[in-house]
Formats: C-alpha cells, structure tokens, sequence
C-alpha cells in the first residue's frame, strides 16, 4: 500500500493510451458525471469505470488507501447535505414519501434518499477514471498532454517539474525535521497551537530557504539548456495517437451524448421515477 | 597564430546588487581545443567569470560591464543566454539540482525540445549522447535511480547534444565521490579528445582536476587574475601556497625532502613525474629521518554498535550485521560511496530510525529505548548544509533554540550559550545577524547550537563538502580543537585530506556492510579497498612505490610532518 499516488509503470491497454487522451477522456468523463443526476447513466458510467480499472492491471492494493480517503470524504458530504437540507429531495422530485420520521426536521424521506444516492454515484463514477488518469499516465507525458490540449507548454512543464521535485523536498522535509527534533523541536506532542507553528517554522524556515535555491539551480540549468527560447517546443516522449486512442476519445464522448440526450428526454438534470 | 575562441579585454563585471565590482580588468584569451583550469579561493570571482561566459551574467542576474567579451566572435553583452548557449555548454556544480527531466532519456533531449527538433532525430541524437557518455542502459532511469557521477554524465550529454564548441564545468568535483570524480576527468578527458573541443573546468581541488593534465591554469584572488601560466610553471613557483590553494600532494611531499624541482621533472602531473635517483635518495632519508609517533593510550568506549540490521523497508536491508566499538575522544571518518549505509547509520545513532535488529550503547548502557531528544543530550547530529538548520536570524537565538524549547530559566540559557559561543569562537559575534557570517562561520553556529545541548559525542555529515583550502581548514581545525577538549567527533565524508589529515581511523561501508574499520593510512594503501569504499589512490601511495617506501608508514610521516608544517 502507499499513501501518496503517484504513477505505478505497469504494461497495459489503459498505459498505453497517450497521456492527452487520458486527460482528454478524464475531462470529458468527468464532465459527463456532472451534468447528470440519472441513475441509469450514472450505474453505466460506474461500472464501466470499474471495467477501465481492471484493464489497467492495477490492483485494489494499490488504492486502498486513496479510495478509503475518498469514501470517508463523501460520507462526511452526505452527512452536511443530510443535515443543512433534509427536503433538497422532495423539491427535485416533487412528491414526499416519508419512510420514517427521526426527530425535530429530520426523515427518513424516500425521494431525499434517492437524491444522496444518485449524488454518490456520481462520485463513483468519476473516481476510477480519476484514479487511472492519476496512477496510469506516465508524469513524463504529462507536460506534452497539457500542451497539447492548448495549454503554454511554459505552464505544463512547471507542473512536471513540480512532480519532479516532490521527492526532493519530502526528503529534504524529513531530513530538517529529524536534525530539528534532535535539538528538541517536537512536533508531534500535545503542545499548545501557538509553540507548534513556532516549532513548524524551525522546519519550514530552512525548507523554504533549501527549495529556493533549489529553484535557483533549476531555473538557470533550464535556462542554459534553451528553455523559452522559441514559442513551441517539441517532446521527445510524446507518442502519435493510435486506434485505440481516439477508440477511448470517442467512447467518452459518446457517454456525453447519452448524457445529454438523457437530460433532453427527462426534460431536466434529474431522472424522476416517483412520476 | 590562432585565433582566440573566447577573448576578455578589460572586463569589469559589476553586480547589480553589491558596491563593488567582483571581477575587475580581465585580460584573458583562450584558444579554440585547449583545456584550462580556473582556479581561486571562494569569492575570488571565478564563479562570476564562469556565468558571465554562459549569459548568466548579465542576462539572468543582473550588473554591469565594462571592457569587452567576446565568444566565438559574438560580443556577449549584446547577445543573450539562449545564443550563448549555442557555444558554450554549461554543467553545473549541482548534479541533483540540473536534473530537469523525468528520466535520462529526457533530459539528454531536453535542449533540442527547446529547439523544436523533429522526434526521430532528437530520439536519435539522444542515443548517441547516451552512448557517448556509456549510459545507454540507464536511458529510462529516474535521477534518484542513478549515482551523482551518473547523473553528472547525463549533464554533459545534455550539454553535448547541441554540439557546443565550448564546455564550462563549475566545480565538477564538488558532488562527487573521488572515484567518481576521477573517472569525471578521464571522461572530459575522451570527450575533449574525441571532439577537439574547447574545456574549462573552474575547481579548486586542483590535484584531482590536474588528473588528466591542462594546457593553462588560471589562477584568481580578489576578482583578478593573478597567474596565467602552464601548470607546471605554476608548479615550480610558490604560488598556489601563497594563494592559499592547496598545492598536489606529491609536490609538497617533494618540497618537504628538500627536492629541488625542476624542469625537467614534469611536475605537473604525478604519472609524469620523473625523479633522478638522487632525488628518490632523499624522499628516503627524509623518510628515514622521521620518527614513528607512539602509539595512543586506550580511552574507555563511548559507543558500541552491535549486530545492526535496519531497512527502510521490509524487503531491502540497508545495513546488515554492523558492529563497531568507538571510544572516548576519538576523531573518526565513516567512508564509502553514496548508499552505502553511511548516513543510515548516523540516523540510527541519532534515533531517526530504530534498528531492525541489534545493539546501541551508550557507555555500556543500551540505548535503544531512548527518545530521540533524550540521545541529543549525548550525540549531536550536524547536517551538511548549515542553511538545512538555522531557522533564526539572529546568532544567539539560533543558538538558544533548543534550550528555549525544553523552558529553561533564561540566566541559564544565556550561561549556556555564551559557553558555546565560546567554544566555537563566536561570542563576540552573539548579538550579529546569521546572514553577515561567512559559510563556515554558519557552520559553526550550527555546531554551538547543538553543543548547547552538552553532547560529547558529535557526528557530522559532509562538514566540509564544497569547500575552498581555507574554509576546510578552517572547520577542520575548529574540530579538531573540539576534539582536543575531549569531544568524540564522527564524521560521513567523501573527502581524502580529511580522512588523512584529521581522523585517526576509518569505518568503511559498502552496500550496507562494514567492510573495513582500519587507519586511514591503512585504507590508503590498500588499493583493493579504496576501489570498494569509492576512493582513489593519493599521489603519496604513487610516490612511496617510486621511491620503495612502505606507503602506509610513509603516507603517516607526511601527513603527521605536514600537520607540523601548516600549524
């Protein structure tokens, strides 16, 4: 198990999309997922989710931790939603079919129980492509991806770069923090909020410093190298779309449509099945 | 005559944000193949020199100039730093830090994305380089997947791929083991000689830098140049010791017997050294004529280290079966090349990490139970880079810190850390800012602010990695004087002089074993050992067999006679 996501190199039918098509068909999915409040498309889109996962050769071990992470997230959501509009599902829906009263405001309403669980797939239904986009995309690819959806590749490359960096200064973290505990600065104790930010910056003081000059050897090898020196660039990494490229393109593009077209013909966001 | 490739006529470089200029009426040409050596104390300008040939200056840190400077027939004031590049290809001292891309493969290619090059030719291009620079294999590899010398391999072919006409290292060696920094020359070396080009290597470990030989050796004091000569003219004077650069060992091995150098000699580099045997004659009486120091009387024991198994994680053992003694007052190197255990061990002394399985005591008693605070008050831990430590601005609280954590009442903090500040030679410093010391004058701060914490033990990683002749001997003999006041001092290090000149025994590591825990005399004589520990012979090892002297009795006569000699 591990607790950061980052990408796991495995040979795949989902690894070997480019990298734009996987942010490509992150967006367009998600955006699918968004729109839409019908359980049908939504269970669809779920399980063929799934379905991507298992294409992709990664294991249940290798998101545990994440997934979980997100599970209590959307409980938390459920439970404020639950809480500050107990009767949003009878206002979409129209009808009021109560199952059980609680106390003071609060039922157990049918057509409210229905909206949190459409509310949860559409979660569901994002988060294992989010996941592949996340563990499967080679982070070499992921400047090239941006640039290649429009974005200046002087953006794109900050954000690789940062992904490059990211051990770097967890290392470079762990090391100041274990020398500063050495002369008594604890972080972990029950101490007061007030001594634990004062005792925070005895570790992030020499951190900011050391990732400054970081910055410093990076922006000048960069520099001295050519970087910015013409308005586009080209990747060595980048691969040509194949077949199965524009394949995953267009499958999320026609999950849009059924998207769409599902709102067009229930006349709204919500599929209603209390009518 | 040739034409100059890289020309300063009166070159003034005056920084944007300091009052004086840093270098000041440079005269200097250099001619298209030749390989020079820029050598200066710290804050002598070479460094200055070094950006103003790739643009740095004035294009990304800005100043003004005066004179002219021109490369490959550009003027470079009114050129910029993408057009310099075209000529001169830079590799920076930091191996870790000039890593732009995500693998190898990446970063070779990473000037021609920039140029837009098509992908078939830049994939070709790329494995060329690699080729070039024997990292073929190692082309999907990640930075940390690679050694320093490695990644430094891939800078050169990151830089080569534009075929530049002009290669600038800055401080090539600094990051590297001595192994690695040898086989660094010898590759510049082939490359040079491969491609008829045109190297500048700015270092102050000329010794190493010398090891394939130069056509001139700059040197700078004080933003001038002050010597510009072959090396062996430079060789045969005084200067370098005047500079206080530190001159290669053999030739002060050979000034120590009374050799009267020569021309004739080839001094400037050992494997060329051609001694008569009158000479040798005279190495061997001075040999002859010194005296064996008495063995040292046995100190009750500090630590003991015993069975040690650790890993970071459950499948890879990074050390296994460590167990070493170390007694009172000693002065130890810990030695071998990176990932070797070095550091890991320091973290399960320190109580950063708990050991697998096996022993830690502390004066006979087991340490293993300790908190990390609790080992503090005995073992303090130093990190290489000072500015990884202090958090305050001023002096005296960077130095109260710790105590200032545990409540003490102040007249006791303020006893405290004026009797570090002693110690380290700083009281009279202990109301300054932290920012208007020197580096090793931080280093020392960092020093009392653990010794404030009253350890007797000190470990410390690297305390003289980058350093300049004087700044190393500088921290060093602060050390030692510690050392003298009975401090225990164990130090990770890459560094021969220092295992050599201050330490009185060495724990060599490799793959997570200790493989060797011997004198350093011992250590380099052996040259078996040295290869697995990452080391290189020194040119004292050469010169004892020259002369069929025993090489560890007579690499200990030197050093001991050089320590007398220099204090």
């Amino acid at each position: 198990m591990s607790a950061t996501l980052s990408y796991i190199k495995k040979k795949s039918p989902v690894h070997g999309l480019t990298g734009s098509t996987k942010f490509i068909f992150f967006l367009v999915w998600s955006l699918a997922a968004m729109i839409t409040y019908d359980t049908r498309v939504l269970v669809a889109m779920f399980l063929m989710g799934v379905a991507f996962f298992k294409m992709s050769k990664l294991t249940w071990k290798d998101v545990r931790f994440a997934v979980l992470f997100m599970v209590w997230l959307i409980v938390v959501n459920l439970v404020a939603l639950f809480l500050f509009a107990p009767e949003q599902g009878v206002e979409i829906y129209g009808t009021r079919t109560e199952i059980v009263h609680l106390f003071w405001r609060y039922s157990i309403i049918a057509e409210e129980m229905f909206y949190l669980f459409n509310f949860t797939l559409k979660y569901l239904a994002v988060i294992p492509v989010a996941l592949l986009f996340i563990l499967a995309t080679d982070p070499s690819e992921f400047a090239a991806s941006l640039n290649k959806i429009g974005v200046s590749y002087k953006v794109g490359y900050s954000v690789a770069i940062a992904l490059r960096y990211i051990p770097d200064v967890q290392r470079d973290f762990r090391e100041i923090s274990q020398a500063q505990q050495a002369r008594g600065i604890d972080l972990s104790k029950k101490d007061k909020l007030t001594a634990r930010l004062k005792n925070s910056a005895a570790i992030l003081f020499p951190l900011v410093l050391s990732s400054l000059d970081r910055i410093e050897v990076i922006s000048n090898a960069m520099e001295l190298r050519g970087f910015g020196k013409k308005k586009k660039r080209t990747w060595i990494v980048e691969r040509p779309f194949k077949k199965a490229d524009y394949t995953a393109i267009l499958t999320a593009v026609c999950m849009m449509i059924v998207s769409l077209g599902c709102i067009w013909l229930n006349g709204g966001r919500f599929w209603n099945p209390f009518i | 005559m040739q034409k100059p490739i890289i020309s300063f006529k009166d070159y003034t470089y005056h920084y944007r944000s300091q009052a004086e200029p840093t270098i000041t009426n440079i005269n200097l040409e250099i001619f298209e193949g030749e390989r020079i050596i820029i050598v200066g104390p710290s804050g002598c300008g070479k460094s200055t020199l070094a950006h103003c040939l790739n643009g740095l200056n004035p294009f990304s840190y800005p100043g003004k100039t005066e004179g002219s400077l021109t490369i490959c027939g550009v003027e470079a004031d009114k050129s910029g730093i993408f057009e310099l590049s075209q000529y001169v290809g830079t590799v920076l001292q930091d191996t870790d830090g000039q890593f732009i891309g995500m693998t190898v493969l990446e970063d070779i290619a990473f000037a021609m994305e920039n140029d837009c090059v098509a992908q078939e030719e830049m994939i070709e291009r790329t494995k060329a380089e690699a080729a070039r620079v024997s990292l073929t294999e190692k082309l999907d590899a990640a930075p940390h997947a690679l050694s320093g010398g490695q990644k430094q391999r891939v800078s050169m072919a990151g830089v080569m791929v534009n075929e530049v006409p002009i290669l600038l290292f800055d401080e090539p060696l600094a990051n590297l083991d001595p192994a690695a920094g040898r086989d660094a020359i010898e590759l510049i070396d082939k490359l040079q000689k491969d491609g008829g080009k045109t190297v500048i290597i700015i270092e102050h470990r000329l010794e190493d830098a010398m090891h394939m030989g130069a056509d001139r050796i700059i040197m700078m004091e004080n933003g001038k140049i002050v010597n510009d000569t072959t090396p062996e003219e430079l060789f045969l004077s005084n200067k370098l010791i005047e500079a206080g650069i530190r001159e290669p060992l053999y030739l002060s091995a050979l000034k120590y017997a009374g050799v009267a150098l020569t021309k004739d000699m080839h001094v400037e580099r050992m494997q060329n050294l051609a001694l008569t045997d009158e000479n040798k004659e005279q190495i061997r009486k001075w040999f002859a004529e010194r005296s064996e120091k008495p063995p040292v009387e046995e100190k009750p024991e500090v630590l003991r280290v015993e069975d040690i198994h650790f890993g970071y994680t459950p499948e890879k053992e990074n050390l296994t079966d460590i167990s070493f003694s170390i007694k009172e007052g000693e002065m130890i190197s810990i030695v071998g090349k990176n990932g070797a255990g070095k550091s890991t061990m320091a973290k399960l002394l320190c109580g950063f990490e708990k050991p697998g399985s096996g022993k830690l005591y502390l004066k006979g008693r087991d340490m293993g139970e300790d908190t990390i605070k609790e080992r503090a008050e005995h073992i303090g831990y130093v990190m290489q880079n000072p500015n990884q430590m202090i958090s305050k601005p001023m002096i005296y609280d960077e130095v109260a810190l710790s105590l200032v954590m545990q409540n003490l009442p102040e007249d006791e903090i303020r006893e405290r850390v004026f009797e570090a500040l002693k110690i380290c030679g700083l009281y009279e410093f202990r109301n300054w800012p932290i920012n208007a010391l020197s580096y090793g004058q931080k280093k020392r701060v960092t020093i009392a602010s653990i010794l404030v914490s009253r350890p007797r033990i000190l470990i410390l990683d690297e305390p003289t990695a980058g350093q300049d002749f004087r700044h190393y001997t500088e921290i060093m003999e602060f050390l030692k004087e510690l050392n003298e006041k009975g401090y225990t001092v164990l130090m990770i290090t890459h560094d021969m002089h220092l295992m050599l000149e201050y330490t009185n025994r060495s724990l060599v590591f490799s793959d997570g074993r200790k493989i060797a825990d011997t004198t350093p005399e011992k250590l380099f004589s052996n040259p078996e050992l040295l290869k697995q520990a990452s080391l290189k012979e020194t040119s004292l090892y050469a010169l004892a067999e020259m002369c069929d002297l025993p090489p560890e009795s007579y690499i200990r006569a030197f050093i001991e006679y050089d320590r007398e000699v220099r204090s």
